[in-house]
């Protein structure tokens, strides 16, 4: 397996020969174990869900476009935000984040043949998909799907107040969606330790695998927690204990000090992976290399550390948390942010920017993680935290956290589509689906900023004393149907663009080592492997006149 | 760095320079400074207590802060994106650190934020606060209505959803709020008064609040409680002293106020179903 590795060595392999490697077709997805299809299921089966919390979205802006919204009953309306939130978070935003393009992209940036356990990456992938249909089966239950919303605050979600298999399945799936999250993390930490190729120091790994490693041990501390928890959430409801519950001498806020114990975290496991799409797709895009690189990852490395001790912030309302502790600790994190989105301009600044949709998805990324930074910033204040706690500034503020991340992950499947399928999407199709996007993301998150700020609650299913709120409400619904067409846009894309417009191997220029192979790559990715001596092994190979400078010194041609 | 060298005059025209300069930063700050009511509102309101009127002039300062960073990194983003669009196919200088200039943005926002933690301390203190209390209120929250009681003076204000109980409270008192669940978190939020706690089961959360106009205010369970979680309606309505004592006076010893009894589920349900599910109120 070595001699993989060795640029030296040029293997005799060809796509024929890698045919022989196993079946093909749906046995070969029943029983693969290499890194790059599973990749592509995780990816497949994350925009799927993707798509069907979308739905659940659309349903829930067309039941608040009137005060007395009739789509849906009272009861559907708290299963629909549950699952919408759920589906979001647990079943696209994460396993997209860590298991889709990471998987595929992660051991091919540091030269490695597969994953450091391939059949554990054929076992996560299998976790969350049985997961997510265990968790999704609830709307097929009498009782319907789980209701307690997203965090199943205690003793909302106790047997007494959520009786039904909902709320089990719920559980059920979660459980299985976060062992799968763990067997990843534990997997991407081993491939990035163990295998990288020779010359592929720490520091001279892409900032998306630094993100990815940073990431995969926030989950190894994060997710055990949440197991627990839900764990003991299952022995309460069925097994008679009473963690969570006053009447056995339980404490219910000790729930959400375990779920945000890991739910902190989790904001950062979602997020560092899409920045590092971004941190990929700007520096190719302008032909530099990233502005600050290792403030970068210093700035990663300090936003891991202060999100294990945030948690509370999500708890400032509920009088039992040590408010300036946990309210400095918040802010904090606003530093290392804007370490990162100063390092992004930098790295445009007197770059050669290339349009492209994906650097157009990154910059529309920069632009609402931005104004989603800034309103997280008011919420770490606690007395403006307390006036608008689960109201919709709250709302309104993690959807511009996550439609960024959705505009990151867009930017991440135009850069890499090409190397995983080895065609490009069209571009043209591609701008349009960014700037439907784009503009109804803003569309969609800034009247929500003002509902919140007006006073309305979240996870209203109606508000008949408030028929002022229902014109933003309205300008809110039409943000989502344009965030919907942008999704409709993509599906067209993707069969438009089904095996037409071949990429070659390198089609943007690219700075990492998967630009390296071809395109999509062959069985354990790589025949050769240039020298690595920078974080841009890729760009040194074809512009070996153009290394990267150290501060203050200039290329010769410009002395 | 490389400083061109000054011009003869320079140095002579320098402090000019500054004081036109000088003149275009501190005139602005000091009329803010002067008065936090010249800011915009940021879409906020004074409210109708004193602390709430304090967490308004936190938010405008807070949404200044922001207003400038935000702009002045838009600008940034947007310079780069006209200024630097790809024109040829020649490759651009390959920098890659500048330190001082990655300090700066490092310390920058750290010193804003500092800022921002000690303004917030500032507030926060004072709303947390224990004052001395002159009028107390017992609030129990449960699935799905409020319970409002007035210890010492056996009066007592019950109604569920949409029934819309009424806390009556005297204007200019400090109102001492013991805030209860029976059943599941609540939240308490009243919009006019910037200010929601959780009602938490198994934990008696207190806090003190001022009103400072009388009036009605309306108020709601901002905390996820289950199946009628958006009907979970309440009131305040703040009256001048003399009134809160006739209206307690006038209520001493009726044990239930707004509602006669505690309305049974199968009652709640119609009530709900005739008008929003147009169903059982089941499913």
């Amino acid at each position: 397996m070595t001699d993989v590795l060795n640029p030296a060595v040029h293997h005799g392999h060809d796509d024929a020969h890698d045919e022989h490697h196993g079946p093909t077709g749906i046995l070969k997805w029943l029983t693969t174990t290499d890194h790059k299809v599973i990749g592509l299921s995780y990816t497949i089966t994350a925009v799927l869900m993707l798509v069907i919390g979308g739905l659940f979205a659309e349903i829930i802006r067309f039941q608040l476009a009137t005060p007395d919204g009739h789509l849906v009953s009272l009861a559907q309306y708290n299963e629909l935000f549950t699952m919408h939130g759920s589906v979001m978070i647990y079943l696209f935003a994460g396993p997209f984040a860590f298991g889709g393009l990471p998987n595929i992209i992660v051991p091919i940036q540091i030269g490695a043949p597969d994953m450091a356990f391939p059949r554990l990456n054929a076992l996560s992938y299998w976790l969350y998909l049985t997961g997510s249909i265990t968790m999704l089966s609830g709307f097929f239950t009498s009782g319907g799907a789980a209701n307690f919303g997203w965090v199943a605050y205690a003793p909302l979600s106790n047997a007494v107040n959520s009786p039904g298999a909902g709320a089990d399945l719920w559980i059920g799936g979660l459980l299985l969606t976060g062992f799968s999250a763990i067997f990843t993390g534990v997997n991407l930490c081993a491939t990035i330790f163990y295998l990288r190729a020779p010359g592929m120091t720490l520091f001279r790994m892409p900032v998306f695998t630094w993100n990815l490693l940073v990431t995969a041990i926030l989950i190894l501390l994060a997710f055990p927690v949440l197991t627990a928890g839900l764990i003991m959430l299952y022995c309460d409801r069925h097994f008679g204990t009473h963690i969570f519950s006053v009447q056995g001498g339980g404490v219910p806020v000790l729930w959400q000090n375990i779920f945000w114990f890991w739910g902190h975290p989790e904001v950062y496991i979602l997020a560092l992976p899409f920045f590092g799409i971004v941190t990929e797709v700007i520096p190719v895009f302008s032909r530099k290399p990233v502005f600050g690189y290792k403030g970068m990852i210093f700035a990663t490395m300090t936003i891991a550390a202060l999100s294990l001790g945030v948690w509370a912030h999500h708890m400032f309302t509920t009088g039992t948390v040590l408010l300036p502790f946990f309210s400095f600790m918040s802010l904090l994190i606003a530093v290392p942010t804007g370490i990162k989105i100063f390092n992004w301009i930098g790295t445009m600044w007197r770059g050669q920017i290339w349009f492209s949709t994906a650097m157009l998805m990154a910059i529309g990324f920069v632009v609402t993680f931005l104004i989603g930074g800034l309103t997280g910033i008011y919420l770490a204040s606690p007395p403006l935290d307390f006036f608008t706690h689960d109201t919709y500034f709250v709302v309104a503020h993690f959807h511009s956290v996550v439609m960024a991340l959705v505009l990151a992950g867009m930017a991440g499947l135009y850069y890499w589509g090409p190397k995983i399928t080895g065609y490009i999407l069209h571009e043209g199709l591609g701008k349009i689906q960014f700037w439907f996007l784009f503009i109804g993301t803003q569309v969609f998150t800034l009247p929500m900023y003002l509902l919140g700020l007006y006073g309305m609650p979240r996870r209203m299913a109606v508000y008949p004393h408030n028929p002022e709120w229902q014109h933003l409400n309205e300008i809110a619904t039409l943000g989502a149907i344009m965030i919907g067409i942008s999704t409709i846009v993509f599906v067209i894309n993707v069969g438009y663009s089904w095996k037409k417009f071949p990429a070659g191997d390198n089609p943007w220029d690219g700075h990492t080592l998967e630009w390296f192979t071809t395109s999509p790559p062959p069985h354990h990715n790589f025949y050769r492997l240039p020298q690595i001596r920078s974080e841009r092994p890729t760009w040194d190979y074809n512009h070996p006149e153009h290394k990267a400078l150290e501060h203050g010194k200039h290329e010769e041609s410009h002395a | 760095m490389d400083t061109p060298a000054l011009p003869p005059q320079g140095a002579a025209n320098r402090p000019r320079g500054w004081r036109r300069y000088r003149r275009f930063v501190a005139l602005p700050l000091a009329a803010l400074a002067l008065s936090g009511c010249t800011l915009p509102t940021f879409g906020v309101s004074k409210g109708a207590t004193t602390s709430s009127a304090s967490v308004f002039h936190l938010w405008q300062w807070f949404s200044l802060a922001a207003a400038i960073i935000g702009a002045f990194t838009v600008v940034l983003i947007v310079w780069a994106v006209l200024r630097y669009r790809r024109k040829g196919e020649a490759i651009p200088e390959q920098t890659q650190y500048h330190l001082p200039l990655e300090l700066i943005y490092t310390i920058v926002p750290l010193l804003i934020v500092i800022g921002l933690f000690a303004a917030s301390m500032v507030v926060e203190n004072k709303e947390v606060a224990n004052p001395t209390n002159n009028v107390q209120v017992n609030v129990n929250a449960f699935q799905w209505g409020w319970k409002f009681s007035y210890p010492g003076s056996d009066v007592v204000v019950i109604g569920e959803t949409t029934q819309d109980p009424v806390m009556v409270i005297p204007v200019n008192t400090n109102i001492h709020v013991i805030l209860t669940s029976t059943d599941v978190v609540h939240g308490f939020y009243v919009k006019a008064f910037n200010f929601s706690r959780f009602a938490l089961p198994g934990v008696t959360n207190d806090f003190t609040l001022r009103p400072t106009q009388t009036g009605t205010y309306f108020g709601q369970c901002t905390q996820l409680c289950g199946l009628y979680h958006s009907l979970m309606f309440f009131k305040v309505r703040v009256v001048s002293q003399s009134d809160y004592q006739s209206w307690l006076a006038a209520h001493k010893n009726v044990a239930l106020y707004n509602a006669s009894t505690k309305i049974t589920d199968q009652q709640l349900s119609t009530l709900v179903a005739t008008k929003y599910t147009g169903t059982t109120g089941e499913h």
